[in-house]
């Protein structure tokens, strides 16, 4: 089975925001929610990058983990989704989350903070229908049950932000720095599978 | 239409044409300065590192929605967050629940109840108002609710989860949430209104060291004389006031979340908090059991407000002979 994974090529980026707008649209997520985003780094400096950074699907994710009514779960895919039904709104995810990933539809004060959505890799939720609206309300889009990638990467004009097998996308990568002669490395793949691509 | 741009680029033509090596001037010798290399620096070249720039974690960046937080790019402090509170945490909890009651049930396999050693006197002694016992009451059931609604986010996961299942757990969890968040502010009640009630009964004095070299007649027979509150009291005073203190400064923060503090602050608030409180419920934990099952008469203080005059005697030698010097005293028969 395939491990999915994002890849931000940051040497590509042009921080157009289009994976933002792409996932809002594709999603429907609610008002003041960004299930993706795109942070520069050196804003104007030498070295200036951006990276397009969501919920990178993590080994052994830390949300998980720490979730007191442990509601996540790991696909086939080994996208790390979670049941709203059984979610508390208690925040702890963002708290452990190393990419900010978990977003909150409420104003957070005195606990109301609402059911946690995030990033779900365009692959629905656990309603047992996929596609069904109450998947599509709940979660968003299930491109992945309909054989397609995140609307995000797929509608990257650089192709600087990648999803697919991360076997697949490392290679893609490493053959453009071998190419191109360098690279800023793959973003938060330490941080999320302990491992880089190696050139 | 006058096109400057274009009139520009010629002028530039004309010039470089005119002083071929205008272009190269600045890697060109120069009498005033050493020469600069030619490079051909390509910045978009220059390779930017995460794990270099992660060094200076967390990663912050610039982002274009009004949303701050999501400026932080990578934060590997989470992962500490998370070790720490699947590891140590548990640890601690089960330390302090489990180890704590374990402790008491030995200590009252080994010492017993303690009686009131003269036996329960003819009459009663009023101890405490009923403003007194509202207020110690006011805290004591709201932190209890507070210590359950917390242990079951610490620990309900793997203690109540296996046995209700996801979905009563849920709806269990979300309701202890609401408790803990709610009934904070009762706690944050009671304990300023003991803090002003009781605090000058709680100076700590040199009584209490006697009282404490003496285990407080925990262990022995001989109670030390002590005052309206002893030495133990006054620890517990001090532990809810101070424990409390802590409890509400970092449970604000943590209700209002990034108001005062950044993710990094939002992770230690939260281990402060956990920390605090369970080593005040161990602390507690031995409160409760002395002022019930652990000793004769000594829940009547908070009951009834009006205690047995022998186990005032035995237990507040030196209050009693204040309230009684100073007339202020109520004794009345026991019924």
């Amino acid at each position: 089975m395939a491990r999915m994974k994002f890849l931000c090529d940051a040497d590509r980026c042009i921080e157009c925001n289009a994976c933002v707008t792409a996932c809002k649209n594709a999603n429907e997520v609610p008002w003041g929610i960004n299930r993706r985003r795109v942070v520069t780094i050196n804003d104007g400096k030498p070295g200036e990058r951006s990276v397009s950074m969501a919920c990178m699907h993590c080994n052994d994710a830390p949300c998980a983990a720490v979730c007191p009514v442990d509601c996540f779960y790991t696909t086939a895919d080994a996208v790390v989704l979670h049941n709203k039904d059984l979610c508390i709104g208690c925040g702890y995810c963002f708290y452990a989350c190393p990419f900010g990933a978990p977003q909150y539809p409420k104003t957070t004060n005195f606990g109301a903070r609402g059911k946690m959505d995030k990033c779900t890799y365009c692959s629905g939720g656990p309603e047992a229908a996929d596609g069904s609206a109450a998947e599509y309300a709940k979660y968003g889009a299930n491109r992945i049950a309909e054989g397609k990638l995140p609307l995000c990467a797929e509608m990257c004009s650089t192709k600087s932000l990648l999803a697919g097998d991360g076997e697949i996308i490392a290679q893609i990568y490493r053959e453009r720095v071998v190419k191109r002669g360098y690279g800023s490395g793959s973003w938060g793949w330490q941080t999320a599978y302990q491992e880089t691509i190696n050139v | 239409m006058f096109d400057l741009r274009a009139a520009l680029r010629a002028a530039a033509l004309l010039a470089m044409l005119a002083f071929p090596a205008a272009g190269f001037a600045q890697g060109a010798p120069n009498a005033d300065r050493p020469a600069a290399p030619v490079t051909g620096f390509n910045p978009d070249k220059a390779e930017v590192h995460e794990g270099e720039v992660l060094a200076k974690a967390p990663l912050v960046g610039h982002i274009i929605i009004p949303d701050t937080r999501a400026a932080s790019l990578i934060q590997p402090n989470g992962r500490v967050w998370r070790d720490y509170r699947r590891g140590p945490l548990l640890w601690l909890t089960a330390a302090c629940v489990l180890g704590m009651v374990g402790l008491l049930t030995l200590f009252y396999l080994l010492r017993g109840r303690i009686m009131i050693e003269g036996g329960r006197a003819a009459s009663l002694i009023k101890r405490f108002t009923s403003f007194e016992r509202f207020m110690h009451w006011l805290t004591a059931f709201s932190w209890c609710l507070l210590a359950l609604s917390g242990l079951n986010v610490v620990a309900g996961r793997v203690v109540l989860l296996p046995l209700l299942g996801n979905d009563a757990f849920s709806t269990l969890s979300v309701w202890l949430k609401y408790t803990h968040n709610f009934v904070a502010f009762p706690f944050m009640a009671g304990v300023v209104l003991m803090f002003l009630v009781w605090l000058r009964h709680n100076i700590p004095n040199a009584r209490d060291l006697a009282w404490f070299a003496k285990a407080g007649g925990l262990l022995g027979h001989e109670h030390p004389p002590a005052g309206k509150f002893n030495g133990g009291q006054k620890a517990v005073f001090w532990i809810v006031v101070l424990g409390g203190a802590g409890l509400s400064v970092t449970g604000l923060a943590l209700l209002f979340p990034f108001s005062v503090t950044d993710i990094t602050g939002m992770e230690l608030m939260q281990v402060i908090h956990g920390g605090i409180a369970l080593l005040m419920i161990a602390a507690m934990l031995g409160h409760i059991y002395i002022g019930s099952v652990g000793m004769e008469g000594a829940i009547d203080a908070m009951k009834t407000g009006e205690v047995d005059l022998n186990w005032a005697r035995e237990h507040h030698a030196l209050w009693v002979d204040e309230v009684m010097a100073e007339g202020t005293a109520s004794v009345h028969p026991a019924e």
